[in-house]
């Protein structure tokens, strides 16, 4: 095989583990209801994460503990507030697979800016194709330094 | 690729050997950093509100890692107002032709000094107090401050620019990483140095000043320590020192065998990974151990971090290029080959930078107007709302960031290995094991 070939077969391969559809989509004929209480202190959420199936209906209940805080859910662009001592309640479809940060939105004390959660929908799927193309790059250069020797 | 002599066109050398276009720069900056420093203390304390925050830890990181040095190196050093200061002191002038005769002590720096420990510790004391650092505004301006007085006390006593060179906590990762950045300062002919009397780019001359870094231009084989201050393109008086453009990563071609530089290497992979699993994760203890510094968890803390940067990364990496045989010392190839995490550290780098930078770029607008949270709003934008930037980008830049630099370290890990005859195979496969780590905690 030539040099030329040998990149055209890894880039398609590349493009393989980057683009194709997800062989661990889970079944979506069914969906869940879930209810998460989610308790939000300085600065942290607990629970930090949480996981749902896609197309499951997810409640979540926010309460703030100390100061008020917020929650921003990556990708979704939705988000509640929750005064101290309250219960806000947020009600959404997880129709968009992958995993997401939520984070506070409403100035809360120093760490706000890393006060952060995640949310996961379904198998993290960006994460496996991600190590799919670390490990063909890894190939890729050993091959390429084999050749060159 | 070949070299491109960016100076052989008459409009940017004129640019670079001209002092006012620079002085006007270093004016601008000094202004920027002073306003910080009174912003952290003046301003409110709300960190996300004040510019000595929003500006230093968002902006100012945004464009130094993510811009100026994976493509200028040290091209943030040619601007930086910190020297200036204790410079002008030290030369007893600003912009007028440099007196012979020394001003203040003009000592010259202890030659045990003169490594870069001193920047790996000097990075360590900012690292661990990171969380308070970055979130603080006064504390931020202690440690702004701090460093400017440090400059000037420094050039009091030493020669030449010795907090930028042997002490600057920034200087000594962005040396570090500058030797993968597509630019250089090199000198042409290497005869026209031998031959050349006097060593004006060294000792000065009517035109200039002598290598505030501290470095003989004719010598330079790789970026780390030339600061791209321009001097020695003014005084060279045989037009032999150019600026380059060249491939990515060519001074990691023939790898370092110094272990200051080689835990350098160690220190900015682990810091960045550590930073990506306290900050950026969903554990809320870590924060709380990163943030409370008068706790027993954050000594906890601390000493889990150091034991990570020079127990866990450095020893692991030992036994793998222990598996290696090689006719030199185990301390000369594990400094080559630790070469190659520089180019897996810089992407790693990048990859948390996105992320914290694009989720909080938003308070960049509204510090922009409001920069001391007192309810100011000089360019209308003071009340623009908390937003996300681009979220939808991160992950996949973050990917490629991480697999290119993994790519891009095996490259350097297998010329490096070539340099001392030995396998690169370990050390890419302890750089794939530093990636998937990397890869779990930001995605």
């Amino acid at each position: 095989m030539t040099k030329r070939t040998v990149w055209l077969l890894l880039g398609l391969v590349a493009l393989v583990v980057a683009f194709a559809p997800s062989p661990l989509t889970p079944d979506t004929s069914t969906h869940d209801t879930h209810v998460f209480r989610i308790e939000a202190s300085q600065y942290a959420y607990n629970p930090g994460e949480i996981a749902v199936n896609p197309g499951d209906t997810v409640t979540i209940q926010l309460v703030s503990t100390d100061v008020v805080h917020g929650l921003y859910i990556d990708g979704y662009d939705l988000s509640l507030e929750a005064d101290p001592g309250q219960t806000v309640t947020l009600t959404f479809i997880a129709d968009k697979p992958g995993s997401f940060r939520f984070r506070c939105n409403v100035t809360c004390g120093a760490m706000h800016p890393f006060m952060i959660g995640k949310l996961n929908v379904g198998a993290n799927v960006t994460l496996y194709r991600a190590i799919g193309l670390v490990l063909l790059g890894v190939v890729g250069a050993m091959m390429f330094a084999k050749r060159n020797a | 690729m070949n070299k491109v002599e960016l100076t052989s066109n008459k409009f940017v050398k004129g640019l670079l050997v001209n002092r006012y276009p620079q002085i006007a720069v270093f004016i601008v900056m000094l202004a920027g950093y002073i306003f910080a420093i009174l912003a952290g203390i003046i301003g409110t304390p709300v960190g996300s509100h004040n510019f000595s925050i929003v500006f230093v830890w968002i902006a100012w990181w945004a464009i130094l890692i993510l811009v100026a040095v994976p493509f200028f190196g040290r091209g943030w050093c040619a601007v930086c107002p910190i020297p200036l200061p204790g410079e002008w002191l030290q030369r007893g002038a600003v912009l007028s032709p440099p007196d012979k005769k020394p001003k203040w002590l003009n000592l010259r720096w202890p030659k045990a000094l003169r490594n870069i420990w001193l920047q790996n510790i000097s990075f360590l004391l900012l690292a661990l107090f990171s969380s308070v650092l970055l979130t603080t505004p006064n504390v931020t301006s202690i440690v702004l401050a701090a460093m400017l007085f440090a400059a000037i006390g420094l050039s009091m006593i030493f020669e030449r620019r010795a907090f930028c060179r042997y002490l600057c906590p920034v200087g000594g990762f962005i040396g570090l990483y500058s030797q993968a950045a597509p630019i250089e300062l090199r000198i042409k002919d290497k005869a026209a140095c031998v031959t050349c009397v006097g060593k004006p780019c060294y000792n000065g001359s009517e035109t200039g000043y002598g290598c505030p870094w501290d470095v003989f231009p004719g010598g330079l084989t790789k970026n780390t320590y030339c600061g791209l201050c321009m001097e020695c393109i003014r005084t060279c008086p045989h037009d032999n020192i150019a600026i380059n453009l060249r491939p990515f990563a060519a001074d990691l071609v023939k790898p370092s065998t110094r272990l200051d530089e080689a835990f350098k290497a160690f220190i900015m992979l682990g810091s960045a990974m550590i930073y990506a699993g306290v900050l950026l994760g969903p554990w809320g203890a870590l924060k709380d151990a990163a943030y409370n510094v008068d706790t027993n968890a954050w000594f906890l803390y601390a000493i889990v971090f150091l034991f990570i940067l020079f127990g866990i990364l450095p020893g692991l990496f030992t036994l793998c290029v222990l598996c290696t045989q090689s006719f030199i010392s185990l301390k000369q190839y594990f400094a080559s080959l630790a070469t190659s995490l520089i180019p897996l550290g810089l992407m790693f780098w990048v990859a948390f930078s996105l992320s914290f930078v694009l989720t909080n770029a938003s308070y960049i607008l509204a510090a922009l107007s409001d920069p001391l949270g007192l309810g100011w709003n000089l360019f209308g934008t003071a009340s623009t709302a908390w937003q996300p930037v681009l979220t939808s980008i991160i992950a996949p830049a973050q990917t490629l960031a991480l697999v290119g630099g993994l790519i891009w370290s095996a490259r350097t890990a297998q010329k490096a290995a070539s340099e001392v005859r030995i396998s690169a195979v370990p050390v890419i496969l302890y750089a794939l094991a530093a990636t998937l780590l990397m890869l779990w905690l930001l995605l």
